[in-house]
Parts: C-alpha cells; sequence; structure tokens
C-alpha cells in the first residue's frame, strides 16, 4: 500500500530530476534569505549557479549542529514570523538548544512523510493510531500525530508515560499502530505481560513504527514476539524535519528516504568525502522543500549505508541501513570501536536475559573497563548460583568474539537498571577526563 | 515439599536490608535466611510465611524472586547421619544442586536440599526418613 504513489513509485531517474530541480531552487533560496549560506557559499566561491543537478551536490559546504546552536534562536530562519506556525526545539544539555521552525506548508509536507510511513505499516482511514511519542518541543508526539491525521486515523494523543493507561486504551480503543521509542515498546509489553495480558493475543495492535532511537534486530523480535506485531522503523531527526525522513516498508530491508523532500549522502566522517554505495558512514541530508528551516547537508552523525538494488515493496525511493550507532556514540575502548547498537545485538541473542542492559566504562589504571550489567528474564533458575555463573562465562565470551573486547558481565536486579519511557540511558561513561 | 523463597541480589550496600524491608513491610515473618554468596551477586534462601506473597512482593519491588521447592528432612543426630542420607540420594540417582543445615536439636537435624528429582520424597518415607511438613517452618494462615 502506498499513502502517495505517483511519489513512491516514481522512476529513478525522474525522481533524480525532481531532486536536481528543488536543489537549484534550494541553493538559490537559501542564499538569499540565509546569511549563514550567504557568507558560507561566498567562502566556499559557490554562486548559486553553479549547482546544476545533485551532482554537484559535493561543492556545497557541510551544516553542522553547532552552526544551528550559534544560529539560536531564529537566525537559521529562512522566513519571517508571520509564516512560522510551529517551532520544534532539541534540549539544550550540551549548549544552546537547536529551533528548527516550521511554515504550514512544512507541516502538510511533515504530515505526508509519516503518513507514507504509517501506510506502509497498514494504516488506513479506519486504523485507530496510538502515539506514545512524548507530546512538545520533541518531534515525536506532534510528528506521527500529523501523519496520523493526514490520513484520515483514529489519533490517540496519549503521549509517553502512564504505561497502565497505555496498555489500557491499547485494549480498550482497539489500537492498530503503536508509535513510540522501541524501548518503550519493549517497557509496555513487559508491563502487559506482569499485569497478566497476553499483548500477542489479547490486543489487536497488528503494527508499531517506532523511532528516535536505534533498534537492533533482537530488540525487534523482541517486541515483535510480546507484542504480537510487526515493527516498522522511523527514522528522523527534529534538525531535519522530525520522524518520518525514511522508514520501513513491510519487507523490512531497509528504510526508504522520502526522496522528494529529502536529499540523503553517505560521507566517511573523518575524510568528509562520499562513500561508495554499500559502505558505512555517516548520514548527511539536504532539505528539498523546506521553507522555514532548510538545510544544506546536514551532519547527522548517524552511521549508515545506502542499501544498493530495489526494494520488492516496489518503492524506487532510496534506502537506507538501520542506524548502527552515532559518531558520538561510537565508543573507543582500548582502541577498538565499538557501537552500543553491537552489544545489543549480542546481548539479544540470549534468551535468558531481557533486552535491557547498561554499559559502564571506567578506568582501570591506564586501560579502559568495561562492566555490562544485565538481569535474567523473571523465570531464569537464578536459584542456582552454577547456572548463573555459567551464563556470565558465555555472555561475555560471545561479547569478547564479536567486539574483540573483553566485558566483565554482571548481573543485577531488575530495579538497578532504570526503565524509560523515552531515550533509554544505555552508557555510563565514568573514564577519566569523561565525566 | 516446602517452599523455600529465594532472592538475586546483587552484592550492593544495603540491598539485602532492602529485601528484608520489602518482606517486613508485607506484615511477613521470616524464619530462616541463608545466603550464597559469590564476588559480585548473593543467593538469599529464605523460609517465611507465606512465601508467594512475599515473592511477588519483592518482585514488585523490582527484585528477582521466586518460590522454590525444596525438600526437608530429618538426619538423626549422631555421626554418619548425613553422609547416609546422601549416600542414599546418590543410590537413587537423585543430584543435590546444594544444601544447607536448617536446625539442630538434642535428636536430630533438618537439613534442606535442592534436589533434580521431587519423587525421591516417597522413597525417602519408604527407606525410614522423616521428612518435614511446610507447617513446621513457616505459617501459610492469612496469606
Amino acid at each position: 500500500m502506498y499513502y502517495q504513489p505517483e511519489i513512491e513509485t516514481m522512476s529513478e531517474e525522474n525522481l533524480r530530476d525532481l531532486q536536481s530541480e528543488r536543489l537549484k531552487e534550494l541553493v538559490a533560496y537559501v542564499y538569499e534569505r540565509i546569511p549563514f549560506y550567504h557568507q558560507a557559499f561566498d567562502e566556499a566561491g559557490i554562486s548559486p549557479e553553479d549547482i546544476k543537478s545533485i551532482d554537484d551536490i559535493a561543492r556545497l559546504p557541510f551544516t553542522v549542529k553547532q552552526d544551528l546552536r550559534d544560529g539560536y534562536p531564529f537566525k537559521m530562519f529562512a522566513v519571517e514570523n508571520d509564516e512560522v506556525v510551529r517551532i520544534h526545539s532539541s534540549s539544550g544539555t550540551t549548549g544552546n538548544a537547536t529551533v528548527v521552525g516550521y511554515t504550514e506548508q512544512d507541516l502538510v509536507n511533515w504530515g505526508d512523510c509519516v503518513a507514507r510511513a504509517l501506510v506502509a505499516a497498514g494504516a488506513s482511514t479506519k486504523s485507530t493510531v496510538q502515539v506514545a511519542y512524548g507530546y512538545g518541543l520533541f518531534t515525536g508526539g506532534l510528528g506521527a500525530h500529523r501523519g496520523g491525521e493526514a490520513i484520515g486515523c483514529t489519533v490517540i494523543p496519549i503521549s509517553s508515560g502512564n504505561t497502565r493507561r497505555q496498555i489500557q486504551l491499547l485494549d480498550d480503543f482497539n489500537t492498530d499502530i503503536l508509535c513510540c521509542t522501541p524501548s518503550y515498546a519493549l517497557h509496555i509489553a513487559e508491563s502487559a505481560l506482569e499485569e497478566g495480558y497476553k499483548p500477542a493475543d489479547d490486543l489487536q495492535v497488528s503494527a508499531a513504527v517506532l523511532g528516535a532511537e536505534p533498534c537492533s534486530e533482537g530488540m525487534r523480535n523482541e517486541i515483535e514476539e510480546k507484542l504480537g506485531l510487526k515493527v516498522h522503523d522511523i527514522y528522523g531527526l527534529s534538525e531535519v524535519m522530525g520522524p518520518g525522513v525514511a522508514w520501513e516498508c513491510d519487507k523490512q530491508q531497509g528504510l526508504h528516504v522520502c526522496d522528494d523532500h529529502f536529499l540523503v549522502e553517505i560521507i566517511d566522517p573523518d575524510t568528509l568525502e562520499p562513500v561508495e554505495d554499500g559502505q558505512w558512514g555517516e548520514a548527511v541530508f539536504t532539505t528539498l522543500t523546506k521553507q522555514a528551516s532548510p538545510l544544506i547537508r546536514y551532519r547527522t552523525r548517524d552511521i549508515t549505508r545506502i542499501i544498493k538494488g530495489r526494494c520488492a515493496c516496489g518503492r524506487a525511493l532510496t534506502r537506507i541501513d538501520r542506524i548502527a550507532g552515532r559518531t558520538d556514540d561510537m565508543l573507543i575502548i582500548r582502541g577498538v570501536n565499538v557501537f552500543p547498537s553491537q552489544i545489543e545485538e549480542v546481548i539479544t541473542q540470549f534468551e535468558e536475559i531481557t533486552a535491557q542492559y547498561e554499559i559502564i566504562l571506567k578506568s582501570k589504571g591506564s586501560l579502559d573497563h568495561v562492566e555490562l550489567h544485565v538481569e535474567t528474564v523473571p523465570d531464569f533458575p537464578f536459584d542456582e548460583v552454577r547456572k548463573l555463573e555459567a551464563l556470565k562465562k558465555d555472555i561475555a565470551r560471545e561479547l569478547k568474539s564479536n567486539l574483540q573486547v573483553a566485558v566483565e558481565v554482571k548481573i543485577v536486579e531488575p530495579k538497578t537498571i532504570g526503565r524509560s519511557e523515552g531515550k533509554a540511558k544505555r552508557i555510563i561513561d565514568m573514564r577519566e577526563g569523561r565525566q | 515439599m516446602i517452599s523455600q523463597l529465594t532472592v538475586f541480589i546483587e552484592n550492593r550496600k544495603g540491598h539485602l536490608a532492602q529485601a528484608c524491608r520489602v518482606i517486613a513491610d508485607e506484615d511477613i515473618n521470616m524464619r530462616a535466611l541463608f545466603l550464597a554468596d559469590t564476588t559480585d551477586f548473593g543467593i538469599a534462601r529464605i523460609f517465611c510465611d507465606c512465601p508467594e506473597k512475599a515473592a511477588e512482593a519483592l518482585r514488585g519491588a523490582g527484585f528477582r524472586a521466586k518460590v522454590i521447592d525444596v525438600l526437608g528432612v530429618r538426619v538423626p543426630d549422631r555421626k554418619g547421619g548425613l553422609a547416609e542420607l546422601l549416600e542414599f540420594l546418590d543410590r537413587e540417582n537423585v543430584d543435590v544442586e546444594y544444601g544447607y543445615c536448617f536446625s539442630i536439636n538434642e535428636n536430630f537435624a533438618i537439613d534442606v536440599l535442592k534436589v533434580n528429582d521431587a519423587s525421591i520424597e516417597l522413597r525417602l518415607v519408604e527407606a525410614g526418613y522423616a521428612l518435614v511438613q511446610s507447617e513446621e517452618v513457616y505459617a501459610l494462615d492469612d496469606c
């Protein structure tokens, strides 16, 4: 099922032509309206006329998060306040917040992008969509909300939190599609099981559109099994728009980028050169249609790759792989690059433990020491020390062979690992100089 | 078989106290507690009144807790008493995962054993052993 078949099944050639047309308009638009880009283009010796097609994209300068922070609050806006109908903002815990504006047309386009994702997950006018992302300055809640309304679904704006109520409404309102973070979906599933529900049988919900944090294959399987539904990954970031930049169809073979609105590139984060299709690197997005907060070559710091070939679903839209991590999440442990997602991949192979975990990094002398905290599933025979010790050993061996890093595994009480209603905090870096 | 409450306890300051407090707050009396400890965690094995209720309260407080069936046997207080019991189990091909002595009086000791075969109870009785009943260890009234 397609929401906008004219776009979603457009030929690759026509998509590229559309992107080139829009890119040309964009560079002229930002050069004229945003002093930051005017100056950046001038410094790079580029004038908007030099950009003839998307093949010229690499001539344009990058935009990084710090540029958006420096532009706080409205210096990166391309329109006046009277055209801005909404503002979202990311938290400013590590400096100024980033502020993103939306015109009415921006919201329509955003709604379309999310609607494509929901329809790909099976949504129709008959569907009920429960939005358990946080509502507010965070883009998750209102983004998913608009997508559901664009289709004509029944939207339940429950926001995140109050897990007991989430389960009750999933049941009472016959929710078809759940939208939230993967860790929260898992929390809902576990809570429902604890309350005595058989969520896979008792609840009608048939799909979960999950985003805002990476979701490993193992975690996906666990959510799918426990809730009896299909998980569709949805990707986005507030600077670029919010959820809906890319999403999975029912083939679950990578995320389709909304190419008509976003031009994606994958670059080597060190050399800043484009990598070949299929190679892992940092995703860079250029917004092709945004009016209020357009971006040229925005460096996301998210690590992914282009998936080559045509998807069996019939869409020609570019596919990217599930986000493997962020360039700034990448842990360098004893000189080895490790992504938390790799650790998660190993953990979820073990049926004896839950998908909740914490990684604690400490310094022992000049060496990094890694501790992994996990908890057993409730029915694990933890009465027997021997079985617990064997489990620890098995997990440590598997991690060592997958990551080439020695990890000390500790089994902890469930209450030790914080449950999350939004983005889970999995890594605690207590190494010297990191706090 | 008698019901033993097993609680997984991290080897961290105050965690055993927290677990005991949860049980106390449920107005449940503990009769005995045995600890198996390793470097980073311990297993508390507890006899208390209303073990299922205690386990539920602990789980609600974020602990891993469950009720396990264990064997309670009266062993005569004389030389070789325990050796004979264990030899009997060995002959009957029953594995013992762990065991401990629960109480001693002038005539016998009560030994608790985690075994892998519940049907051994019958054979023990036939061999003349006196098994311990749950009501001798903890109360199940008002649970």
